[in-house]
């Protein structure tokens, strides 16, 4: 299962993954879930179906009773395996080699010696499927490789996510996220292109390393809106607008975005080293940074084509922006999904604003004790029910013939979630709109007493 | 509404949730001039639901109030009427991400049981996908049928009523995905590898006992199929509580009030740091986990064919 690999394709590049080394192209053409063997040179070849060596008269021990650790079990030395290595023999024959070399292998019991081979084919043998990428395949590889990139988001929590929060197509969703836009990817993929989300974002830009790695047609992107989550209480407030702002506002947007394409360039670079995969297709707003920044650069003989199209990217840039305010301020949105590295109470008590009634929302976070902290204040303010705090448990097992059992190692953590359903807002309540002040009214206390009695 | 489509308003024929308290819920078929009983009293269709919106809190006959809810297929996993045992949402979440359902996707099941995976399949693969799922038991597949027209959703599902293990799914290379929570899963394992596309797919089968999952590995690895993987998913769900725990005597207080600052539970918030010293407690938050809670529910094997 290491051998894994995700990847897009990239012709005449050289990637490296798992201390091999590779060329992609020959894997073009070939349908996902091909099994490929690395050949010396870098090449990659189909891996054929091998018919198991299967000695015809499998000799094997029934205990251990005499196998002493000597260490002179191996006849082979370093050196000499090293020399077969540089050979280019094929990892196969290295395996088989090492079993005939192995002066205690016939003693071994019959599991003893699958669990033997199977450990030197994994380190002799170079094999590597190349699969399609999927929110299963991405979500398993950050938890295993880059787990703090994601906030230690397993994979099963991620899971419970999109399900506790009904993603599906056709939804308006709000996400918030600091997972390198695995979450943003995962909703994605369950909205299939249909219905809108909007990300809101903290700093200069959201970042979207893992999400280019879905490889997602560009029509997704049409109706994925983001907004900085610094304008959310101006716009609850109703202060926001694109306008005046404007010039302030574009100098340092444009800065802040320059900033934020490079932590997104870093990111990704991260991501490539990390994953050992090839980047994805530079996001194109890449190209327009650095226009810019020529731009900037050459201010003495601004060129008026430049200025002209510096004009036009910003005025796309604020449309975008009003849209995306626009569909937050209808305040009917279907869902809301958080899974970031802020504290959740401030971003729970602004966002669920702008969800609509009878809608379902989720909270991520690492640790448990900021989500029983939200909860009191969610009880606090009202307008939410069927809160619930729980965390998900994953054992995985080896399922053998006779050797059936848990898998030695477990995950000691995936994170807690907080899920409820959005209702109406008492009358008088909404309209003052500071979800801050505490609610101490006779309704939330009755709620709460409806609530806790069983 | 309906399971797949979010609407504002109820309506005459839509199934509503209604909400009384923590885990006390039940769904209604909302219908023009009927009545529902509640602990806190009768609700008037006509009146009280119809036109008004998901969310609303909905005053009963004796004054007491519940809210009333856009059903889910969360919620329904909730409520449905049990004809078999069901699948429930953290097994359904883990189904669905490991299986790589998305909108498009067409899914095999078997069996169907009480629908309860049925509605998250069919809402996860609209408005382009399709279920195909087969039910042995007559009486439960034409109940299903009938769930699924009331719940609008009877276009992206087809129930066929025959044994899966014997004549498969009725359909061969269109599935993505093929899941079985049947009590032989490996007598369907042949059958699911032809439902699955030519170009691969996925499959998962739920089996409570570790005996049933041995067989259906083999039966998997047999049929080809690749990363056979088992894995076991269960939820601890904790309780928010405000703790005391009182501060044991040790003789010490009178004579020592400099205090030994021991307690520092909430120095900042109250003035007096000794406050909680006089009354001899430590407060603070806790989640506290079930009494009793689900142990397991079934191993989830899935594989690939590609």
């Amino acid at each position: 299962e290491c051998f894994k690999c995700y990847s897009l394709f990239c012709s005449f590049r050289k990637i490296i993954f798992e201390k091999q080394w590779f060329y992609l192209d020959n894997a073009i053409g070939h349908i996902y879930g091909t099994t490929f063997e690395v050949t010396s040179g870098g090449n990659l070849q189909p891996k054929q179906e091998v018919e198991e060596a299967t000695t015809e008269t499998k000799e094997a021990g029934t205990d251990n009773r005499n196998i002493v650790d000597d260490g002179k079990s191996q006849k082979l030395t370093h050196d000499d395996i090293k020399a077969l290595k540089d050979k280019g023999i094929k990892g196969q024959e290295i395996v088989q080699q090492l079993i005939e070399n192995s002066t205690t292998f016939r003693d071994k019991t019959e599991f003893a010696q699958d669990k033997y081979i199977k450990k030197k084919k994994k380190k002799y043998e170079a094999i590597i499927t190349i699969v399609k990428p999927s929110t299963r395949i991405l979500s398993t590889m950050y938890y295993a490789r880059e787990p703090g990139k994601i906030n230690h988001l397993r994979y099963d929590t991620l899971a419970q996510m999109l399900t506790l929060g009904n993603v599906h197509a056709g939804t308006k969703m709000i996400v918030m996220e600091t997972c390198a836009g695995l979450v943003l990817g995962a909703v994605m993929e369950r909205m299939g292109g249909y219905g809108s989300i909007i990300q809101l974002y903290p700093g200069g830009g959201p970042v979207r390393a893992a999400t280019s790695c879905f490889g997602f047609p560009k029509a997704f992107f049409e109706h994925l809106h983001e907004f900085p989550l610094s304008k959310v209480q101006s716009l609850l407030c109703g202060a926001w607008s694109a306008e005046p702002e404007e010039t302030p506002l574009l100098g340092e947007e444009s800065n802040g975005l320059g900033e934020e394409k490079q932590q997104e360039a870093e990111e990704e670079a991260a991501a490539e080293t990390a994953m050992e995969s090839s980047p994805a297709e530079e996001p194109d707003t890449v190209e327009e940074v650095s226009e810019e920044v020529e731009c900037k650069e050459n201010k003495e003989k601004e060129n008026k084509e430049n200025v002209r199209e510096k004009q036009m990217k910003q005025w796309e840039r604020r449309k975008k922006l009003k849209e995306a305010a626009a569909l937050l301020r209808e305040k009917n949105a279907d869902g809301l999904i958080v899974a970031s590295k802020f504290h959740p109470t401030p971003l729970l008590l602004s966002l669920l604003e702008f969800v609509a009634p009878s809608r379902p929302f989720v909270v991520y976070c690492q640790y448990k004790e900021p989500l029983l902290d939200c909860y009191t204040r969610l009880r606090e303010r009202g307008g939410v029910i069927n809160l619930k705090l729980s965390e998900s448990w994953l054992r995985n097992y080896q399922v053998l013939p006779d050797r059936s059992h848990p898998k030695l190692t477990m995950s000691g953590g995936g994170g807690y979630l907080l899920s409820g359903i959005t209702v109406l807002l008492e009358q008088g309540r909404a309209e003052g709109s500071t979800p801050e002040a505490p609610k101490l009214e006779e309704p939330s206390s009755k709620r709460c007493k409806l609530e806790e009695l069983p | 509404m309906s399971f797949v489509e979010y609407g504002d308003t109820i309506k005459d024929g839509d199934t509503a949730i209604v909400f009384l308290g923590h885990e006390s819920m039940f769904p209604v078929k909302v219908q023009h001039g009927t009545v529902t009983q509640t602990k806190y009293g009768v609700i008037r269709h006509s009146t009280d639901l119809i036109g008004k919106k998901y969310g609303s809190k909905v005053t009963c006959s004796k004054g007491g109030w519940v809210f009333i809810l856009h059903p889910t297929p969360e919620l329904w996993t909730m409520n449905l009427p049990h004809r078999t045992q069901i699948l429930y949402s953290t097994d359904i979440s883990i189904i669905t991400m490991m299986l790589e359902l998305k909108p498009g996707s067409i899914v095999c099941e078997s069996g169907t049981g009480s629908g309860s995976l049925s509605h998250a399949l069919i809402r996860t693969v609209a408005p382009t996908g399709h279920l195909y799922t087969v039910e042995f038991h007559q009486q439960r597949a034409e109940k299903a049928r009938q769930e699924f027209r009331e719940h609008g959703v009877e276009h992206l599902v087809t129930v066929t009523n025959q044994d899966v293990c014997k004549n498969g799914f009725g359909v061969s290379n269109v599935a993505d995905a093929v899941f079985l929570d049947i009590p032989s899963p490996w007598e369907a394992i042949g059958h699911a590898k032809s439902a699955l596309k030519a170009e691969g797919g996925r499959i998962c089968s739920f089996s409570p006992c570790i005996e049933q999952v041995q067989r259906t590995c083999l039966a998997m690895e047999e049929y080809g199929f690749t990363e056979i993987n088992t894995l076991e998913i269960l939820l601890r769900v904790y309780n928010v509580r405000t703790i005391s725990l009182q501060i044991p005597d040790l003789g010490k207080a009178a004579e020592d009030n400099s205090s030994s600052g021991f307690d520092s539970s909430k120095p900042s918030h109250q003035g007096s740091p000794c406050a909680n010293l006089q009354q001899g407690t430590v407060q603070f938050k806790s989640g506290v986990p079930l009494r009793e809670v689900v142990g397991h529910t079934g191993y989830l094997t899935f594989a690939t064919k590609s």
